[in-house]
This record gives structure tokens, sequence and C-alpha cells, in this order.
């Protein structure tokens, strides 16, 4: 199991390497001018002083290069400089935003911990709303229940988070003015009144991202407990006067839940991405909004670097959810 | 020899085909058969809705009439509301510029659906190649699938949002602002959603390669592309469907958030994704401007998806006959 995992991460190198020059040649290769904004009033020297300030005065090899090393190389010492109080970055040269001239991981930084929030807590709202009904479901196959479900999870499929978000708001911000349609970043929670605040204007981005994960997420649950429920040790089990709750709870539902945990680490990631258009409708001010202002803005460091970092989720998550599948199924061994 | 050998002449008027076979099953699932139906509905009112109604998407009244067709509501808005400002020429009412609603969705939906559709049949022509390719020459297999794979771990969101803007002028410069955004659309949407129909489809070549009537056809001197066309492809046509009804589904949700959040076509020109997102700023005052070109793409999306369930089951020859 260790020589595999080792041997995934070095893979994983040529992988996240072949993306990030994707990434930088889709951003190079576009006609678009960095500089286009830029009145036509600006004399020539000047502009190309402006380019050259911005780093793009060299040839393109040697710019990715240099991205590559601010990213793989400085970056990671300012992180431990930050841990550890140690010195290692002073001097070295950051990747810099063009919008606002400071360094871009310092901004994603800021951005996270509101993406983590909202995101994490509908994945973890998702998870516990979709086992009980992909278990139940299964179980009652065919009944009303079922029936039910199936056509829940169809809806969670297709009603789009933009539509469904605009929905809610309608629904409970205009109508019924239970929740506030915008989310106050800028809210701290110190005291109970302030909690109730944060609770009511998470409850709808998590209500619309949470439908999505659980209509994925119940369907499986029910397909994987599907299997297992005609298995030859289900029938053991009850023969041996097992009662159903022990069968389904203890025997099916922990082989089921091997595909599903694998599943659950797939989705992380494609969470995020999907975050982005909840957090526009939100105007939660996460990562996703980020990424959208600097794509208006012109703003390619930032764009770069926040479309690697989802690259970098999504092969990391893939990694674990590959780790987890071999340490949970005794069965599977990767040689 | 005294028996006569009884020839069993199978019944002919009870014989059915293969497809009336599929046709069978299809029917019985009754999610599916809904599903195809309303879709159907969506497609003629698109196309042909225009051509029948009354009035223009991109009539814009001016003067006097301005003040007196703007901000219409729907006429069903009057049963609850008998104050409200309706008109029966108007059936859906009118936008704040006092363009007519239904004909905007119609016409929205006609752009949604062709970039749904062009951009499946892309993402489907791309799949199938790679996927047979990949299946049938085990030389280039390795290789595409690695490119599969660095395909899938691409995060294809914001990729797809940064090259619309980035390529967006160049192309409007050359082709036009409407087609040159349609174009990009649709090459960034097929670009982007071939892999799983190149997985699936390669398993499946991989499975039909090895049986016998390959190897005959084989060692009678047919050339690979003949045995591609003539006999693999036919086999492997009924993944490629499914993955066709779902790809429109994901296409069309695709273009819509596109167009929501801004990197989509211009302002002036509908498409369902694109009359949300200009409602969005008033959907206080007029819910209804939101609702509606959101159900209908709720609708279309719903309703591919069923008959795309509906299509697995029913040409699966293990589920079919049950």
């Amino acid at each position: 199991m260790l020589t595999f995992t080792i041997r995934r991460l070095i893979v994983a190198v040529p992988t996240l390497l072949f993306i990030s020059l994707v990434i930088f040649m889709l951003l190079e290769l576009a006609p678009s001018d960095p500089m286009a904004q830029v009145p036509l009033t600006v004399p020539a020297e000047v502009r190309e002083k402006m380019r050259i300030a911005l780093g793009l005065g060299e040839p393109t090899h040697i710019r990715f290069w240099k991205w590559l090393v601010q990213f793989f190389w400085v970056e990671p010492q300012v992180l431990i400089d930050h841990i550890f109080g140690t010195s290692f970055s002073d001097g070295k040269l950051r990747v810099l935003s063009w919008q606002t001239r400071s360094p871009v991981m310092d901004v994603v930084v800021q951005r996270i911990p509101q993406t983590l929030t909202v995101v994490g807590t509908a994945y973890v709202v998702a998870i516990l709303i979709a086992l009980p009904i992909g278990i139940y479901s299964a179980y009652r196959q065919y009944s009303w229940f079922d029936q039910l479900g199936t056509f829940v999870s169809m809806v969670g499929f297709s009603v789009p988070p933009f539509f469904s978000g605009v929905l809610v708001i309608v629904i409970f911000s205009v109508q019924l003015g239970w929740f506030p349609s915008i989310y106050d970043t800028t809210l701290k929670v110190t005291d109970w009144d302030s909690f109730v605040k944060q609770l009511q204007q998470m409850v709808m981005p998590v209500m619309v991202l949470a439908l999505q994960i659980t209509a994925q997420l119940s369907r499986f649950m029910r397909a994987s407990m599907l299997d297992n429920l005609n298995q030859d040790y289900v029938r053991t089990a009850r023969a041996k006067g097992l009662g159903e709750y022990v069968v389904v709870m203890a025997h099916v539902l922990r082989n089921s839940m091997i595909p599903v945990v694998t599943v659950i680490a797939l989705g992380i990631p494609s969470i995020f991405g999907g975050a982005i258009i909840t957090e526009q409708v939100f105007k939660v001010n996460g990562i996703g909004q980020l990424l959208i202002t600097a794509i208006e803005a012109n703003d390619l460091p930032m764009v770069q670097t926040l479309t690697f970092i989802f690259a970098v989720l999504i092969v990391l998550f893939n990694l674990i959810a590959d780790v987890l599948y071999g340490v949970l199924d005794p069965r599977i061994r990767y040689d | 020899m005294t028996e006569t050998t009884q020839t069993e002449t199978p019944d002919l008027s009870t014989a059915r085909s293969q497809w009336q076979d599929v046709w069978q099953q299809f029917k019985s699932h009754r999610g599916a058969l809904i599903g195809g139906l309303f879709f159907l509905i969506i497609l003629f009112g698109v196309v042909v809705g225009p051509w029948i109604y009354w009035n223009n998407a991109t009539f814009v009244p001016t003067g006097r009439d301005f003040i007196k067709l703007r901000d219409m509501r729907p006429i069903y808005h009057g049963l609850w509301d008998p104050s409200a400002k309706v008109n029966w020429a108007y059936p859906l009412g009118t936008d704040n510029l006092g363009r007519d609603m239904l004909a905007r969705l119609m016409f929205g939906g006609r752009v949604s659906l062709a970039v749904g559709m062009t951009a499946m049949i892309l993402a489907l022509v791309l799949g199938t190649f790679i996927g047979v390719i990949a299946g049938y020459f085990k030389r280039l297999d390795g290789l595409l699938m690695r490119l599969c794979d660095l395909f899938l771990a691409l995060p294809l969101l914001p990729m797809i949002l940064v090259a619309a803007v980035l390529f967006r002028e160049s192309l409007s410069l050359s082709i036009g602002p409407e087609a040159g955004v349609f174009v990009l659309i649709v090459c960034l949407i097929g670009i982007t959603s071939w892999m799983p129909t190149a997985r699936i489809v390669r398993g499946d070549v991989l499975a039909v390669k090895e049986r016998e009537f390959i190897l005959a056809a084989r060692s009678i001197g047919t050339k690979s592309g003949k045995i591609i066309n003539r006999h693999i492809l036919p086999n492997v046509l009924s993944p490629i469907m499914v993955s066709a009804t779902l790809g429109i589904a994901t296409a069309i949700i695709t273009e819509s958030a596109l167009s929501f959040l801004g990197f989509g076509f211009p302002p002036d020109f509908p498409t369902w994704g694109r009359l949300l997102n200009d409602s969005v700023d008033r959907m206080t005052l007029y819910p209804e401007r939101v609702i509606w070109p959101g159900v209908m793409i709720s609708l279309s999306v719903l309703s591919v998806n069923y008959l795309g369930d509906g299509l697995r089951d029913a040409l699966d020859p293990r589920i079919r006959g049950r």
C-alpha cells in the first residue's frame, strides 16, 4: 500500500506540471492584451515599460519557469516562514496580482475561509441527508419513498444552482423575509445573536449546494446498497437470526460504504468548482468569486494561480480516493 | 432417414426486430416517455413558436409606446392582483424595455437548445473517435487514455470561463459577435466533455473486438476502417446514444451557467441563461422574469435526463424483456 501511494504521488508530479503548462499556454496563446485597458494617450514607450513591469518582457518558457519557481519554491517558503517565524523567503519575488500588486496567495488565503465554511457545511449536511435516504430507498426498493427519492434526485441533478439559488432567494428572502439574500462576510461570530445571524445567512447557500450533492450521493448510496443486499452473506446473517437492524446497518452498510466513501472524496474538488456559481448568486466573497473578478479584470497571475489550485485539488483528491479504496477494501491490492 | 426433419419456421407475424424490442422496453418506462414527450414539445415550441407567435423578440417600442408597453405583467398575474398591468397580446408580459417575454423565451430557447445539441454532437464525435481508436489500436490506447485522464484532471469550469473571455473578442471580430460566441461556446463545451463518452466507447470496443465475427471479418481480409464502420460502430451505438442525451443536458447547463455569469452571448441576444441573469437585479419586483427562463432550463434538462435514463434501460439487452 505504501509503495502504491508513493508511486501515485510520483505520477502526480508530471500530471500537475502538464496541467500547469496547459493553463499557462491557454493564457499565453489567448489573443487578448493585458494592456488593452490602458488609455491610448499613454505613449508607446511608457506602455512598453508597463509591460516589462508586469513581467511580460521575457520569452514564454522563461516566464513559465519563473512562475513554477515562484509557485513551488518561494510560496512554500513563505508558508514555512509564516508558521515557524524563519526568514527563508526574504527578498524573493512572489506571484503578484496585477490588480492589487500584492501577493496572490495572500489574497487567496483571505478568501478561502468563506468558501470553506459554506462549501464544507454544505458537504457535511448533504452527506448527513443523502446516506439515510440512500439506505432506506435501497432497503425498500420501488416503494413510494424510493420513487420520491428518485424524482427528487433527478430534480436535484437538473435544476442548475443559478436557478435554484435565485428561486430560494425569491421564496425565502423576498416573499417570506426569513433569510438575508446577501452573505455578509464581515460578520464576526462573537455572541449568540451574531451566531444566529451567521446561521441565517448560511441556510440558503448551503441548501442550494446540498441539494445538488445529495442528489448524486443518495443515488450512489442506493445503488451500492442494492448491490450488497442480495449477496449470500446477507442471507447467512439473516439465517443465523440477526435482527434486520444489525443486518442492514452493520453488515450491508459497512460493505456498501466502500465505494461511497471514495465518491465522497472524488466529489470535493468538483464542489469547489460548482461553488463558483453559488458564490456569485449569494455574493459570498470566496475563491470562486475571486476567480470571476480576476477574469473580468484580466488579472492573469491570479487566474493562473486559482485555476491551478483547483487542479491541485482534483489531482489530490483523486489520489486520496484511490488510496482510500485500497485501505477500505482488502480485496483490492495494487501491485 | 425415415423421419423428416422438422424445420422450425419462425412465426413471422410475431417476430420483432431489435428496434421494436427497444421501443417496447422504452414505452414501459413512464418517466422516459413523459420526458421524451416534454422535450419534443419544448423543441417544437422554440422552433415553430416564433413563426406563429405575433410578437417580435427584438422589437423595442419607442416614444409613448415605450412607457405604455414596458414592464407588463404576465396575464395570470391579474388573478390575484386586479390592478396589475396586463395585456392579452403579451401573455407573459414584457421586460423593462418593452420587449415581449414569451417571444424572447422562445428565441432564447432556440439558441440554448442549438448550443446544447451542437456541442453534444461535437463532444460525441470527438469521444467516439478517440474511444474507437483507443480501443481498436493497441498502440494508441495508453497514450489516448492518459490524455483522457489529464483532461479529467483539468478544472473545467474555470478554464471554460477563462477561455470564453480571452478568445471572445478576436472571434467576434472575425465572424461577427453572435456567431463568434456561438462557435466559441460550442467548441469549449465540446472539447471539455468528450472524456466520459471516450471511456465508455473504448471499453465496449475492447469487448466487441475479441468476438468471433470480427475475427471472421479480418480473416477474409477486411480493412481496419471497414471493420470499424461496418462491425464495431453499430455494436457500440447504444452507449453512444445514452451519452448523447446526457451530453445535451450538461451542455445546456454549462451554456446557461456561462451566460448567467456574463461570459456568454452579448446582452441583446437572449438565451435562457442570459434572460435569467438580466432579470436577477429586479427579481423582487418581477419574479416571473427569473422563474420562466429557469423553469425552461430545468424542464428541458430534466426531460433529457429522464429520456437518457429510459434509453439506457431500453438499449441494455440484459434489462430488456424483464
